[in-house]
C-alpha cells in the first residue's frame, strides 16, 4: 500500500515540477547568445545523463550487495534501475543527437563522449537482452550482477571523456563546472534533475513492484508443481 | 597462490590437449577468419593506398569475431557429461579454473591470428613484416583482453539459451574500448608510423583495459563459477 502511495506522489510531483519547469524554460527563460533556441536542451539531455548515472550507480551497489549477500531484493532493485536508466540515456543520446543536428549539421559524431555513452547504452541494453534467457533464479540473478558490475567499468569513462586534457572531442565541455553557464539557467536546470529525478523514481517503484510480483507468482508456480 | 597457478596451467594444458586432438574450434575459427577476409575484398572496392588507411580495422574484426568463437567454446566445452560441475566442485580455486581457461583461449586466438595474418597480407598486398616487433606486441595484449573479458563472459552464459548469439552482445562493447586502440595502433604501424606519439597513448590504453578487466574478472569469478 505504501508504495503503491510512494508511487502516486512521486509520479504526480515529477509531473508537477516537469510542466512548471517545461513552462519557465519555454516561455520565460531568454535565447542563448550563440544558439538560438536549440540550447534548451540542456535541460533534458544532462538531467537525463544525470540521472541515469544515480541509477546505474545505485544498480553497481545493488549488484555487488546481491553478491554479497544473496537477498534477491537487491537483485530486483538492481534490474528496476537499469530499466530505467537505459531509457534514460537513450533520452539522452536521441535529445543529443537532435542538438547535434542542428549545431553541427550531422546526428552523430564519433567522438569520444558519445562513443563512450553509446557503449554505456550497449551494455546494459546487453544485460537486459541476457537476462531473460536464464531461467534458474539464482543464477539469473548472479549473472545480471556479474554484468552489471563489469558494464559500470565505462561510466567512469563516459565522465572523463570531456575531461581530459588530450582528447579531441566535438561535445561541449563541462559548462557546468567552469561557471561559464548565467545564473538565470541554474535554476530551471537544477529542477530539470529534480523533475526528471522524481519521474524515474516513481517508473523504478513500478517496476520494482512488478519484478517482486514476478519472484512471488513464479514460487507459487514452482510450489503448484511440487505438489 | 602458486598452487593455483599450477592448477591454471594443468586446465590450460588439458584444454590445449582437448582442442589439438579435436581442433573443432581453431578449424571453425581460422576457416570463418578466412571466409571473412574473402568478403571483405567485395566490400571495398579501393585502392592499394587506401586499403592500408582501413588495414587495422579489417584486421581486428576478423580477430574479434574468430575470438567470439574460441571464447564460446571455453566453459560450454565442459558441459557434456557435467565436467564443468566437476571442475567446480573440485578443490581448485575458481580464479584458477578461469585463468587456465583465459590462457588456452589465447594460445588458440594466437594460433588462428597467425595462420590469418600472412593470407591477410598476401590478399591485400599488405607487408606486415617491416613493423613485426610493434605489431606483436599490440596484438598480444590485444588478443589477451579479447581472451580474458570473453573467457568471462563465457562462463557468464554457459547456461543461457542461444548463447552463441549472447555472446557477441554483451562482448563487442565491452571490448570497444580495446578495438579502437587496436585499430588504431595497427593501421597506423602497417602504413609506417613508428611506435611512438598516437601509438603509445594507444599501446598504454590496451595496457590499461589488460590490467582492469584482468583484475576485475579474477576477482569475480568466484561468484560466477557457482551452478
Amino acid at each position: 500500500m505504501l508504495r503503491a502511495k510512494a508511487i502516486w506522489i512521486l509520479g504526480l510531483l515529477g509531473a508537477l515540477v516537469m510542466i512548471f519547469n517545461l513552462h519557465a524554460v519555454f516561455m520565460n527563460l531568454p535565447d542563448d547568445a550563440l544558439q538560438g533556441g536549440v540550447y534548451r536542451i540542456i535541460f533534458i539531455h544532462v538531467p537525463a545523463a544525470l540521472n541515469a548515472d544515480i541509477f546505474y550507480t545505485i544498480a553497481l551497489v545493488t549488484s555487488v550487495l546481491f553478491l554479497a549477500k544473496k537477498d534477491f531484493i537487491y537483485d530486483s532493485i538492481s534490474v528496476a534501475c537499469i530499466e530505467v536508466a537505459t531509457m534514460l540515456v537513450l533520452v539522452n543520446l536521441v535529445t543529443g543527437s537532435i542538438w547535434g543536428k542542428s549545431q553541427w549539421g550531422i546526428w552523430w559524431a564519433w567522438d569520444l563522449r558519445m562513443t563512450t555513452q553509446l557503449m554505456c547504452f550497449l551494455l546494459y541494453l546487453g544485460y537486459l537482452v541476457v537476462r531473460p534467457a536464464i531461467a534458474e533464479p539464482t543464477q539469473r540473478a548472479t549473472m545480471s550482477a556479474f554484468i552489471s558490475i563489469f558494464a559500470y567499468a565505462d561510466i567512469p569513462l563516459v565522465f572523463m571523456a570531456i575531461r581530459l586534457p588530450n582528447v579531441r572531442t566535438q561535445h561541449p565541455s563541462a559548462v557546468l563546472e567552469t561557471g561559464q553557464m548565467a545564473r538565470v539557467y541554474w535554476t530551471s536546470f537544477g529542477v530539470g534533475v529534480l523533475a526528471l529525478l522524481l519521474i524515474a523514481s516513481a517508473l523504478v517503484l513500478v517496476r520494482l513492484h512488478q519484478e517482486t510480483s514476478q519472484r512471488e507468482i513464479d514460487s507459487l508456480r514452482r510450489e503448484l508443481h511440487a505438489l | 597462490m602458486s598452487r593455483g597457478l599450477t592448477t591454471a596451467f594443468a586446465i590450460a594444458r588439458k584444454d590445449l590437449r582437448t582442442e589439438l586432438r579435436t581442433k573443432e574450434s581453431v578449424n571453425a575459427s581460422a576457416s570463418f577468419a578466412l571466409v571473412i577476409l574473402v568478403l571483405f575484398s567485395f566490400a571495398f572496392n579501393l585502392e592499394r593506398d587506401e586499403f592500408y588507411a582501413i588495414s587495422g580495422g579489417l584486421l581486428w574484426l576478423v580477430y574479434s569475431f574468430a575470438g567470439a568463437l574460441i571464447v564460446n567454446r571455453s566453459f560450454s566445452r565442459e558441459l557434456p557429461n557435467d565436467c564443468l560441475d566437476v571442475l567446480v566442485a573440485s578443490p581448485a580455486p575458481g580464479w584458477a579454473i578461469f585463468f587456465g581457461k583465459a590462457m588456452a583461449a589465447f594460445v588458440l586466438l594466437i594460433i588462428v591470428e597467425a595462420i590469418s595474418l600472412p593470407i591477410f597480407g598476401l590478399f591485400y598486398d599488405i607487408s606486415w613484416t617491416k613493423c613485426f616487433g610493434p605489431l606483436v606486441l599490440i596484438i598480444l595484449l590485444a588478443t589477451w583482453g579479447i581472451t580474458v573479458v570473453g573467457a568471462a563472459f563465457s562462463a557468464v552464459i554457459v547456461n543461457v539459451r542461444l548463447r552463441e548469439l549472447m555472446l557477441p552482445v554483451l562482448l563487442y562493447p565491452i571490448l570497444i574500448p580495446l578495438l579502437i586502440a587496436a585499430m588504431g595502433s595497427t593501421t597506423a604501424l602497417l602504413s609506417g608510423e613508428p611506435m611512438a606519439g598516437d601509438n603509445m597513448s594507444y599501446l598504454r590504453q590496451l595496457v590499461g583495459f589488460d590490467a582492469i578487466y584482468t583484475a576485475l574478472a579474477l576477482y569475480m569469478i568466484e561468484f560466477v563459477l557457482v551452478f
